[in-house]
């Protein structure tokens, strides 16, 4: 990180931990969840999935995040920074956002908190989530197209922080993922930690013991993160992040940083990258804006060594085929990226144990993507036709 | 790692080298030294070849080798553009170390520091062994993403190795980091006239002379100001402050503008280089 965000870092750390002891703040952040989000978020019993995976014996369970307000699990950890932010007398949040979820999310939360908004957001996905751009200008936030490198999240996080490095005595950064410099991959995974701890008791109550296997999908891993954390002491817990394959690992084209990168440094974390023999950052590839990022967060990194959790990947084709799944078998229609959380149910459920009961983390509803979709299936079909 | 000489104030400095030479020479003069900022392949690498022993020529006392990069989070439009370009020519993190060694064998011994993200460095193993950029011919590093509090073991590799390592001081640089940086010999200070990324500024705040004045009230190393410095007038005023101007950005400006209109970027970049040190002597 460049020398002059380290004392905000700093800062920034030190008002984390008074926050996080401080009960009045646990007390008000759980007051937004609950009043603005709409958390709890259900768990979903999903057994017409189950059958068309494979295994109609599974105990297969969605953890609802869809149902959050602005549609997925990224204002759990908005409204956390947010809110934090203005604890801090800060008067303004700049932050990322890929497919927009976040950016909206940042904006929501802003906008009911009282802040100034600066979303950046590169180019190219500014093109494809366009939508999402009206939305967190109606929520009062200034998007702000990113032209420069390969136009997309990664450099959405440079321009971001630059904006930052600039603007730092009025300004936080609300970093959209558990990835960038200490405290941020601790802060965001606490914040969405609440997936997790929800989960947990609901299954408790649900089921009478833990799920066997956990499952998410991975970008930068916000949501993966907050569904595991809870129970990475729980060694009978298996947990599965599954990254984009795009359209394979071999083809080059894809997401895969945890499958495919080697260790290296972006964005103030050591962690796995996409990146040439020269330490150069390649462009990620995906169907889906927001697993477009070329490194992870690296606490991720870190559950991938240690083996306490597997990751696995799933191309863009199974990904749109899971979409399309899921709306049809459940009547949910599933966020692209959450899609590749479910296309992997197809190869886990058919290996497990009758009665095995498994989780999967919903992260978000795919009315993002609706158009993106039909552009894509229209595109398979004319070949075929 | 060694952790004591690491962490001890003072005694992670390298042995005198060309930096110091270079800047001890225009001080002795009562002058200030003129650090240019190139970035290494823009807009392409035989530009970048001719242009080191012009810009010596034209009154640089030190010139930053900027090696490109994907993800350049601390520079503004210009050097983002610049690193862009070279990097879609192919520009090679090996291309940039014999860049300085191919100005070492034809003679030129101007003091030259290598800039560049953590990463490349990484990745070819020089942060880890810094004697290999001392064997290219480098005689100081400049890491802009990685700051002083994790430094600690590269700073000491550098030193054993004969290099410098290039501190930041930023405005919001707290009392005890000026003190420590301060506490280290040789090479130079590279304080960031602005929070914010580089690139040209018509104006340089005020605040400026304040960092100048903390930093200098610790250290007796050479202190240079950086980020923003917009052309003559601006190092002008600098050089009345500070032991140092760095140039970068507003001299790529020209050289893009020269391309752009069919000139030789070297002879602008040349002129440019001509026109700061005239303004900085006139002070």
């Amino acid at each position: 990180m460049p020398e002059t965000l380290v004392p905000a870092l700093l800062e920034l750390e030190q008002a984390y931990e008074e926050a996080q002891a401080d009960p009045a703040f646990a007390r008000e952040l759980d007051g937004w969840l609950r009043e603005l989000c709409g958390r709890p978020t259900p768990l979903y019993r999903a057994d017409r999935l189950a059958e068309a995976c494979g295994n109609p014996r599974v105990r297969l369970y969605l953890k609802r995040e869809d149902l959050n307000h602005t549609g997925a699990h990224k204002i759990n950890n908005a409204l956390g920074q947010v809110l934090l932010a203005r604890r801090m007398g800060k008067g303004r949040v700049v932050a990322e956002t890929g497919a927009g979820q976040h950016g909206v999310a940042t904006a929501t939360a802003a906008a009911a908190l009282g802040l100034e908004c600066v979303v950046y957001m590169g180019a190219e996905d500014v093109r494809r989530q366009s939508l999402n751009v009206f939305r967190m200008e109606l929520l009062g936030a200034r998007v702000h197209s990113v032209d420069a490198g390969s136009r997309t999240l990664k450099d959405a996080i440079n321009e971001a922080l630059r904006d930052w490095v600039t603007n730092v005595a009025d300004t936080s950064y609300v970093i959209g993922s558990v990835v960038g410099p200490h405290p941020y991959p601790r802060m965001v995974r606490d914040f969405q930690s609440v997936i997790g701890r929800e989960t947990r008791a609901q299954v408790l109550e649900k089921e009478g013991r833990l799920p066997d296997v956990l499952v998410a999908c991975v970008g930068g891993g916000s949501n993966a993160m907050g569904l595991f954390h809870p129970f990475v002491d729980d060694p009978q817990v298996a947990m599965v992040g599954v990254e984009a394959g795009g359209t394979g690992l071999d083809t080059g084209h894809h997401a895969a940083s945890l499958a495919a990168g080697s260790p290296g440094v972006l964005h103030g974390s050591l962690t796995y990258l996409l990146q040439d023999d020269d330490g150069q950052v390649r462009v990620a590839h995906s169907v889906s804006a927001g697993l477009d990022y070329p490194g992870v967060g690296p606490e991720h990194a870190w559950l991938k060594e240690t083996g306490r959790a597997r990751y696995e990947t799933v191309t863009d084709a199974e990904a749109l085929e899971a979409f399309q799944l899921l709306a049809r078998c459940e009547g949910i229609i599933p966020a692209l990226e959450s899609a590749h959380a479910l296309a992997y149910l197809r190869r886990l459920l058919p290996e497990l144990e009758p009665g095995s009961i498994v989780v999967v983390c919903l992260s978000g509803r795919g009315d993002k993507d609706v158009a993106e979709v039909r552009r894509l299936l229209q595109e398979q079909e004319v070949p075929a036709s | 790692m060694n952790r004591l000489a690491a962490g001890a104030p003072g005694a992670a400095a390298a042995a005198a080298n060309r930096l110091d030479q270079a800047l001890a020479a225009r001080l002795g003069r009562g002058q200030a030294a003129l650090l240019i900022y190139i970035t290494a392949g823009f807009p392409d690498l035989d530009v970048t070849r001719r242009l080191i022993p012009e810009l010596f020529a034209a009154g640089a006392d030190v010139i930053e080798l900027g090696l490109p990069f994907s993800d350049p989070l601390a520079d503004g439009p210009t050097i983002q553009r610049a690193s862009h370009l070279a990097l879609q020519r192919g520009v090679r993190v090996a291309d940039v170390l014999d860049v300085a060694r191919d100005a070492r064998r034809r003679g030129v011994d101007g003091a030259l520091v290598l800039m560049s993200y953590a990463n490349p460095l990484l990745a070819r193993g020089l942060l880890q062994e810094p004697r290999r950029l001392a064997e290219a011919g480098f005689d100081g590093l400049i890491v802009p993403d990685v700051p002083s509090l994790e430094s600690a073991s590269w700073e000491a590799a550098c030193a054993s190795a004969g290099l410098h390592w290039i501190p930041f001081l930023t405005p919001t640089s707290p009392e005890e980091q000026v003190r420590r940086v301060g506490a280290v010999e040789g090479g130079f200070i590279y304080c960031v006239s602005v929070t914010g990324v580089t690139g040209a500024r018509s104006r340089l705040p005020e605040t400026v002379a304040d960092l100048l004045g903390r930093v200098r009230a610790h250290s007796r190393r050479p202190v240079a100001v950086g980020f923003g410095v917009s052309g003559p007038e601006a190092a002008r005023e600098l050089a009345r402050h500070a032991d140092g101007v760095i140039v970068g950005s507003a001299l790529l400006d020209r050289m893009e503008a020269a391309a752009g209109a069919g000139l030789d970027p070297v002879a602008a970049a040349a002129e440019f280089t001509a026109a700061v040190r005239k303004a900085m002597d006139d002070r």
